[in-house]
């Protein structure tokens, strides 16, 4: 049987993980290669890298690590951060990454799901999307959570995947670093409306989260970024819980 | 002993070197005819879309060269669906190495997604596969939307909706369609396998 997947995120600036708590306020957590292959040894089904420079010279510092994780790390890796077009796609997985992920520039040019798929075939293309509920709508937001498109989350999610997207990973703004749980229902709609696989984001923190999202929500992956940085959750002991609780994990 | 990575225009071809640097051999990626059949171990990789991919490699001539070859050879993921004979994807005509028609994953419903994407577990049906045989009940990484059913070449199966072709042989030709460059210490040991033969 397909395993549910356990990702841990890492957010990378001028060759450093980072992570923030809602967005903002990072905090250290240390050298990217050498955490993907502690993650990696501890049982991590995938890694995501996103590149969270701005500027070029961190661009090319991003590619260069982006060759050293495909060197020292023997399962997928996602990466993702300022790709706007489909050169900056074929040097990234030329550098050896598996998947692109794209965000901002998605929503600003939804042409460009198509152009990737079309190009490198859709398993390579992760649409991740962020959304803010409010008043029963979630909104889809641009720049790492900063501007409101006007988008509604399962309008565009179902677009991206009709223009060629392998996969959605949805991040709930309301739930991101707070530690409460998933966005459950919206994941499970996501879900059960797409033909394409979920990767649930935001909000993880003890180990009936990750149970929760699976064994409720139905999706595929769950994705986590401090609470694995900062061993608050063990990968190993999680998946143990996992599969004492029925659900498929990889051991 | 000389290992060569076929390089192509549907390549994950960095990722193979790196996952064979990793068991300690040292691999050539090129698309040179003379190398590729001088070759002891040949790897055929893939990620993309059949029909562009068997373009170039009839254009180039690579899919003559492919087919003549005498020494162990493995296909990964497209590679393994370009050995068969059809591709539903791009309906296209593929190299003939195996008999066998890919197609495309028929979903029941949403609970099934496509692409099979993630890791999922090998059986192993026939001897003398790429697989060690203590492997069995092993979890490889997967991502396809295209499959080749289970045929007489079939050495092991995955289940995700029907049971499919996870591993094919046929003579010197050896085919996944799991990534065992992407699939962890299994993988290695798979590929180790490979060059071991």
């Amino acid at each position: 049987m397909l395993a549910k997947r356990i990702i841990p995120c890492l957010d990378v600036k001028n060759g450093t993980t980072v992570k923030g708590v809602n967005f903002v306020n990072f905090r250290n957590a240390g050298d990217p290669v050498e955490l993907g292959r502690q993650y990696s040894d501890a049982g991590a089904d995938e890694l995501v890298y996103l590149d969270i420079t701005a500027s070029h010279e961190g661009r090319k510092t991003f590619v260069d690590l982006v060759r050293r994780v495909a060197a020292n790390v023997s399962i997928p890796f996602t990466v993702g951060g300022g790709i706007s077009c489909v050169t900056d796609v074929d040097t990234l997985l030329n550098a050896g990454a598996d998947k692109i992920t794209i965000n901002s520039s998605a929503i600003r040019n939804p042409q460009l799901i198509s152009d990737i798929a079309n190009r490198f075939g859709s398993q390579v293309c992760v649409v991740a999307i962020d959304a803010y509920q409010d008043n029963g709508n979630w909104e889809c937001y641009l720049n790492g959570g900063r501007i409101p498109s006007g988008l509604n989350l399962f309008e565009w999610a179902h677009q991206a995947q009709e223009r060629g997207a392998g996969e959605i990973l949805f991040t709930s703004m309301n739930h991101d670093g707070v530690k409460t749980g998933f966005a459950t229902t919206a994941l499970k709609t996501l879900s059960q409306n797409l033909t394409i696989p979920i990767i649930a984001s935001g909000g993880a923190g003890t180990y009936s989260h990750f149970y929760d999202v699976f064994a409720n929500a139905g999706v595929d992956a769950a994705l986590a970024a401090s609470i694995f940085h900062f061993k608050e959750i063990e990968i190993n002991l999680l998946k143990d819980y996992l599969v004492k609780n029925g659900i498929t994990i990889r051991q | 002993m000389s290992i060569v990575i076929i390089k192509y225009n549907a390549g994950n071809v960095y990722s193979v070197q790196c996952a064979l640097a990793r068991i300690g051999a040292d691999a050539i990626i090129t698309d040179n005819a003379d190398i590729i059949r001088n070759a002891d171990k040949v790897i055929f990789p893939g990620v993309g879309e059949a029909g562009a991919a068997m373009h170039h490699l009839r254009q180039t001539g690579l899919d003559k060269i492919i087919t003549s070859l005498q020494k162990p050879t493995l296909g990964i993921c497209i590679g393994q669906q370009l050995m068969c004979s059809h591709s539903e994807e791009g309906n296209t005509e593929c190299l003939g190495i195996f008999p066998d028609k890919v197609i495309r994953f028929q979903q029941p419903d949403n609970t099934f997604k496509i692409p099979h994407t993630g890791w999922n577990t090998v059986q192993i049906t026939a001897e003398k596969g790429i697989i060690p045989q203590e492997m069995n009940d092993a979890w490889v990484y997967y991502v396809h939307s295209y499959y080749v059913p289970v045929g007489s070449h079939t050495t092991a199966v995955t289940n995700y909706i029907s049971p499919f072709s996870a591993a094919m042989k046929r003579n010197n030709f050896y085919a996944t369609q799991f990534h065992p460059e992407k699939s962890g210490d299994a993988g290695s040991r798979i590929l180790k396998h490979f060059l071991d033969l």
